[in-house]
């Protein structure tokens, strides 16, 4: 029995930890989240070099074939960065191809897919956060027509895949005629999301494992926990070294129990989390059949305990945690935007009440 | 991250697995504070020839004697817990008085003290506690006068569970009044059936009686009843401390009351629907669930700390006052979960599993200010865990 990471995962952990330092610095975001033209090339690049695009990929294909547990201990180090790609779709599209995909399509795209030269995106919101505004991608023969919302890293890639209002996975080259895109600007800017519409465009379905939607949405709600674990992790550290070296009433804030207890409340909600991102990525691999409910609760969990972290160490920030300067906003956002991406907690934990045959 | 268990380790709970089958007939499910001390004392008895409790205590003091081994240790309490078997005695005198016992007792305490004690001969008490000592227990006035051979304690504890049913006490005292208040303190064994102790039960909001007022008047104690040395009571006392706030917030234990809390909603009716299909009492059911896994897979990973020999850190720090409020807030939405049934606390043909949801609400709250209350442990938790500094020391005025 031994729940820890192993040493090669924490080093993996701390070396990419190290390349975002440079690569993904918070000037650099800032620059990003100023231009919309921006794509954050350079930042790809870097992450390429590291391999990241081909995390869960067979070796067999140019990856790195590790689990998600392993991408998951990544995301955290993206989260930490609040780094600007669409890592979520850089797992998701590969493991739909093994999940689903036949083989000749594993071939096609998986190497491209990891070596970089191919970006993807994955679009699944409609069949697990739910349709809004009349969204829903209907499948007929090999066209599809309709709209798809929120698709992370949308905008630019090369490859889609979509899921259809049955559930069924198709795979869409961006030049597809009839594709359009357009931004949708939320919050956080260091993830645009882009709405897909479909007007009779070529696809080729994807017609394995007809589970996949569910474990693609069990692999994304564990890596969004992550990402938001690595935010909430930065967003304490930065108020604890705040409130250690702001002065008011001649002595540091730190040392008022006031502001003490917001710090060590933050402390006590979160670090448990950590020990449930780690279940649920290593779950997912080892253990499926407890993997949904468990990648629920963390995708859950994760957005309500980081809804009270941002909120409190902005306030130990006092007037300075709402300035643009301070640039703690780059984190409160990007946990908010993955506490809606793919279901928010009340939707989640509905999905988690049904999985375990509780409620109908 | 491998969670899988050894051949080695499967064995070792097929066999607990064989002993709580076999004996299954001296335990009815769920049984424990109720039944009479004789059958408890025989279960004990069972329990540590076998090595489910005393596990790690030497022979030489009555134990079992086996070498440490948190897995195993493990496995015992989560097969108890599936079982619905009694665990072994988990009192203060077992789980305070026996590790400070074997750490800084003298050879002829530990031999005359620890086997009754682990078999429930001797129940002890604990006096740390006194009205102008909690949070700040340094600060306990109790007094021991030296007199010839002896000390003439007298002063007031309060908290002191079991005072009523206990032989002995373990004791704070303070012996040097002129040492600075953490040097001046020491800890003392004395039998409760001593002249001059005069025990008052303390009445809680359960209704019941579940702590006691103990006074003391020239109660008369050899000095060399003292444990860890005269003037050393402080930190003799510290080292117990930490067992205690391990006691708190097991969870296992909080695991097995959540599964309670899941067969409740599934089973009552209201307007004939399940209280589970309600969708607000569901969201609030599945919060619980994701807090309950949450600190059940973070004791994994404290438990893979110690066996390694590494620090948990901050994952240890936190489990008290996590742990506590988790078990407070399952009673409470059972509570809601029941509504009108809920209040319901005398014997009645209404009353859902005898009042137990209102009586641990109420008494989970007493769990989370006692052994260090919330507020001290947010204190430590910043302190220790993240480095902020003490609240200066006002200038005494």
């Amino acid at each position: 029995m031994d729940f820890s990471l192993t040493e090669d995962q924490r080093m993996m952990q701390e070396s990419l930890s190290r390349t975002l330092a440079e690569a993904s610095s918070l000037d650099r975001v800032r620059r990003f989240a100023g231009d919309p033209v921006d794509r954050g090339a350079d930042i790809w690049a870097a992450l390429t070099d590291f391999g990241l695009p081909g995390i869960v990929i067979p070796e067999e294909y140019g990856g790195l074939g590790l689990t998600l547990m392993d991408a998951a201990l990544m995301s955290e180090a993206l989260g930490r960065a609040v780094t600007p790609v669409p890592f979520l779709a850089a797992v998701l599209a590969p493991l739909a191809l093994r999940l689903a995909g036949s083989s000749e399509q594993q071939a096609k795209w998986l190497p491209k897919l990891a070596s970089g030269e191919v970006t993807a995106a994955v679009a699944i919101s409609e069949g697990v956060a739910g349709a809004r505004d009349g969204a829903g991608v209907m499948a007929s023969g090999c066209k599809l027509k309709g709209k798809a919302l929120f698709v992370p890293g949308g905008l630019g890639a090369d490859l889609l895949i979509v899921a259809d209002t049955g559930g069924g996975l198709h795979l869409v080259e961006g030049d597809a005629a009839g594709l359009t895109r357009e931004i949708m600007t939320g919050i956080d800017l260091t993830r645009r999301m882009a709405e897909l519409s479909f007007d009779s465009v070529a696809a080729e379905p994807l017609t394995g494992d007809k589970g996949a939607l569910a474990r693609l949405r069990d692999a994304g709600w564990v890596l969004l926990a992550a990402d938001t674990l690595g935010a909430c992790d930065v967003m304490i550290e930065k108020a604890v070294a705040y409130a250690k070296e702001r002065k008011q009433f001649g002595r540091v804030i730190g040392s008022f129990q006031a502001v003490k207890h917001l710090c060590a409340e933050m402390a006590a909600e979160l670090e448990p989390c950590r020990s449930l991102v780690w279940y649920a990525g290593y779950a997912f691999d080892a253990a499926p059949e407890e993997s949904s409910l468990v990648a629920a609760h963390a995708k859950a969990h994760l957005s309500e305990v980081s809804r009270f972290i941002a909120r409190t160490s902005t306030e130990v920030h006092g007037g300075m945690g709402i300035t643009d300067l301070l640039g703690l906003h780059f984190w409160f956002k990007r946990v908010g935007l993955n506490r809606q991406l793919l279901g928010g907690p009340e939707r989640v934990r509905a999905l988690a009440a049904q999985m375990q045959g509780l409620t109908a | 991250m491998d969670l899988r268990l050894t051949p080695d380790m499967e064995a070792f709970r097929d066999e607990v697995r064989g002993f709580l089958d076999h004996h299954k007939d001296r335990y009815a499910p769920g049984a424990g504070a109720d039944r009479p001390r004789e059958a408890a004392t025989e279960w004990q008895a069972l329990l540590i020839d076998n090595g489910y409790a005393a596990r790690t205590i030497p022979k030489a003091y009555g134990g079992y004697g086996a070498k440490p081994d948190i897995l195993k240790s493990r496995i015992i309490a989560e097969e108890f817990t599936a079982a619905g078997a009694p665990r072994g005695f988990a009192n203060q005198g077992i789980s305070m008085l026996v590790p400070t016992l074997l750490e800084v007792g003298s050879e002829e305490q530990k031999t005359r003290w620890i086997s009754p004690t682990l078999r429930g001969e001797t129940v002890w008490c604990q006096g740390y506690s006194e009205p102008g000592a909690g949070s700040d227990l340094a600060n306990l006035q109790t007094k021991a006068v030296e007199d010839g051979e002896d000390f003439l304690i007298s002063g007031q504890k309060i908290w002191t569970s079991t005072a009523a049913q206990a032989d002995m006490i373990f004791c704070l005292v303070r012996t040097e009044p002129q040492a600075p208040k953490h040097d001046g303190i020491s800890y003392i064994l004395f039998p409760m059936s001593t002249p001059g102790i005069e025990v008052r039960p303390l009445k809680t909001m359960t209704g019941s009686a579940e702590f006691n007022e103990v006074f003391f008047t020239d109660v008369r104690v050899p000095q060399s009843a003292v444990v860890g040395g005269r003037g050393r009571g402080w930190f003799v006392a510290n080292a117990t401390l930490k067992h205690e706030r391990g006691m708190l917030g097991d969870p296992n234990a909080t695991e097995a009351r959540f599964a309670t809390l899941v067969d409740l909603m599934k089973t009552e009716i209201v307007d004939g629907q399940r209280l589970i299909d309600n969708p607000v009492m569901a969201d609030r059911l599945m919060a619980l669930q994701a807090r309950v896994m949450t600190m059940k897979f973070n004791g994994l990973r404290t438990l893979t700390a110690s066996m390694t020999g590494e620090s948990a850190g901050m994952a240890a720090m936190v489990v008290k006052l996590q742990g506590c409020e988790l078990n407070h807030q399952i009673a409470a939405l059972a509570i809601d979960a029941l509504g009108e049934l809920g209040v319901l606390y005398e014997d009645g043909s209404h009353l859902r599993a005898k009042g137990t949801w209102q009586r641990s609400y109420m008494f989970d709250l007493g769990l989370i200010i006692g052994g260090g209350t919330a507020q001290i442990q947010k204190n430590i938790i910043a302190e220790r865990g993240l480095g902020l500094p003490r609240e200066p020391k006002l200038a005494v005025v």
